[in-house]
């Protein structure tokens, strides 16, 4: 038994990595986040459990800078997610000091991507159990990006998606509701993917807007008010549907 | 033949470096920027060998970026005096880097603060500072003129006095000089003393 138990994430009969596949598992499970790119602003969203009351919640923040242009949502475990950030920090301020120039949003999104693989190849570790959402501004071209990637190390470019719980009723609800929006509609359309999973109300709600500025966490009570718009919206297309009917 | 000096006033501190930057007997440029504003609200002014003085400016940048990033707020001046100090310090009797530096930064709690630090890592916090050739004229000058919480002006005024003593004193006197300031809104640059255009 002495050096054949050197790997744990091993190749299955039939072609698995079990233990990427249950740490996918562990991300199914983790809070639900989302991600939605506009023409000229990336929202993130995230899930913000509200039961503890003891605990001080500014010291739980959800949604990081990994650079001045650059942030990060996740959903798994958070410990896991503290490692792959502190390491991506590091490369975000290495890049710019070996080549003068901040990092792309594809550029360092490769990177956390590669890291979450080699933990799916190495002697006595096991895979990161996370998935990330990586949003920013590229410098110079300004163009905005939405990347995702998961504890297998794949990684890809997205309009608008979403991770954790309930992530597939977020995605349906993005594929049929998404359109290429600006600004305030952009936060409008995250808040309104993550109320199809999420009690609505500020306190159950992280989001935060990056544009080519810099990243703005959003104040509970903002995020209140644009839950209201978004509930009157509904109320009034509701009864739009109901008066029609009564007419004829 | 580089100079850097600094000094403290009321609520902002100053530094001032020449610009040349010299390779034996040929000035590559006249306007080579040497303070480089490590973050909001510090300054840090260099001077000595030109590649050693990039790679280790450059190097605490990003390491102060780096702490702020990890931890939400930035670093004190006292804290990135004693880590520069520490980086000096162990490169010192193995590879050392030959850089002298001022440092200047604001915080609200304490206020202006300057620092010196030369290249094997001394440090000293002081109201006036100065480093190279230049320092015997502006540090007699500082001595003289300077007093505890001077004005803007005041300290503007002194700096002039202090480059027209190198001016007129130092043998390969530099062409031009560049000022900036830091105080509660942030580090910047204040102003140009110009001989040459470039």
């Amino acid at each position: 038994m002495a050096r054949y138990d050197r790997a744990i994430t091993v190749f299955s009969p039939d072609g698995h990595l079990f233990q990427v596949e249950y740490a996918l598992e562990a991300v199914r499970k983790g809070n639900a986040a989302v991600g939605v790119r506009g023409t000229d602003t990336v929202v993130l969203g995230v899930e913000k459990k509200s039961t503890v009351k003891l605990q001080d919640s500014r010291s739980v923040r959800k949604i990081v800078n990994l650079d001045d242009h650059v942030a990060l949502a996740c959903a798994g475990l958070k410990a896991d997610a503290r490692v792959l950030i502190n390491k991506a920090r590091i490369e975000c301020q290495s890049h710019k000091l070996t080549v003068e120039d901040p990092v792309t949003v594809e550029y360092i999104t490769r990177y956390i991507a590669g890291l979450q693989q080699k933990y799916t190849q190495s002697g006595g570790v096991r895979p990161f159990g996370l998935s990330t959402l990586i949003v920013g501004f590229d410098p110079y071209t300004n163009v905005p990006s939405l990347y995702q990637t998961d504890p297998s190390g794949t990684f890809s470019a997205w309009k608008a998606n979403a991770t954790g719980r309930n992530s597939n009723s977020m995605r349906e609800f993005l594929e049929k509701n998404y359109k290429e929006t600006s600004g305030q509609e952009t936060v409008k359309l995250t808040i309104r993917a993550l109320l199809e999973v999420v009690e609505s109300g500020g306190k159950n709600i992280e989001v935060a807007v990056m544009t080519k500025e810099g990243l703005r966490q959003l104040e509970e009570t903002e995020i209140d008010v644009i839950v209201a718009e978004i509930e009157a919206e509904k109320a009034a297309a509701e009864a739009a549907k109901k008066t029609p009917s009564m007419q004829t | 033949m580089e100079c850097v000096f600094g000094m403290v006033g009321k609520g902002f501190a100053l530094v001032v470096a020449d610009t040349s930057a010299v390779n034996s007997i040929l000035v590559h440029k006249s306007n080579e920027d040497k303070i480089m504003v490590l973050d909001q609200h510090k300054l840090m002014g260099a001077s000595g060998e030109a590649g050693d003085r990039a790679q280790f400016t450059e190097y605490i940048q990003k390491n102060v970026s780096l702490y702020q990033f990890r931890n939400g707020i930035p670093l004190t001046t006292s804290a990135a005096a004693n880590f520069m100090r520490n980086e000096l310090a162990t490169a010192l009797r193995k590879n050392p880097y030959q850089v002298n530096i001022v440092l200047a930064g604001y915080e609200k709690e304490t206020g202006p603060s300057l620092y010196f630090i030369d290249y094997i890592a001394t440090l000293h916090k002081v109201d006036k500072a100065a480093f190279g050739y230049g320092s015997y004229f502006a540090l007699s000058m500082m001595d003289r003129h300077y007093h505890p919480d001077m004005t803007v002006d005041e300290a503007i005024k002194l700096a002039d006095q202090c480059i027209e003593e190198i001016r007129s004193r130092l043998v390969v006197a530099p062409q031009n000089f560049i000022i900036k300031i830091v105080d509660q809104d942030g580090a910047r640059e204040h102003s140009w003393r110009r001989t040459t255009k470039e």
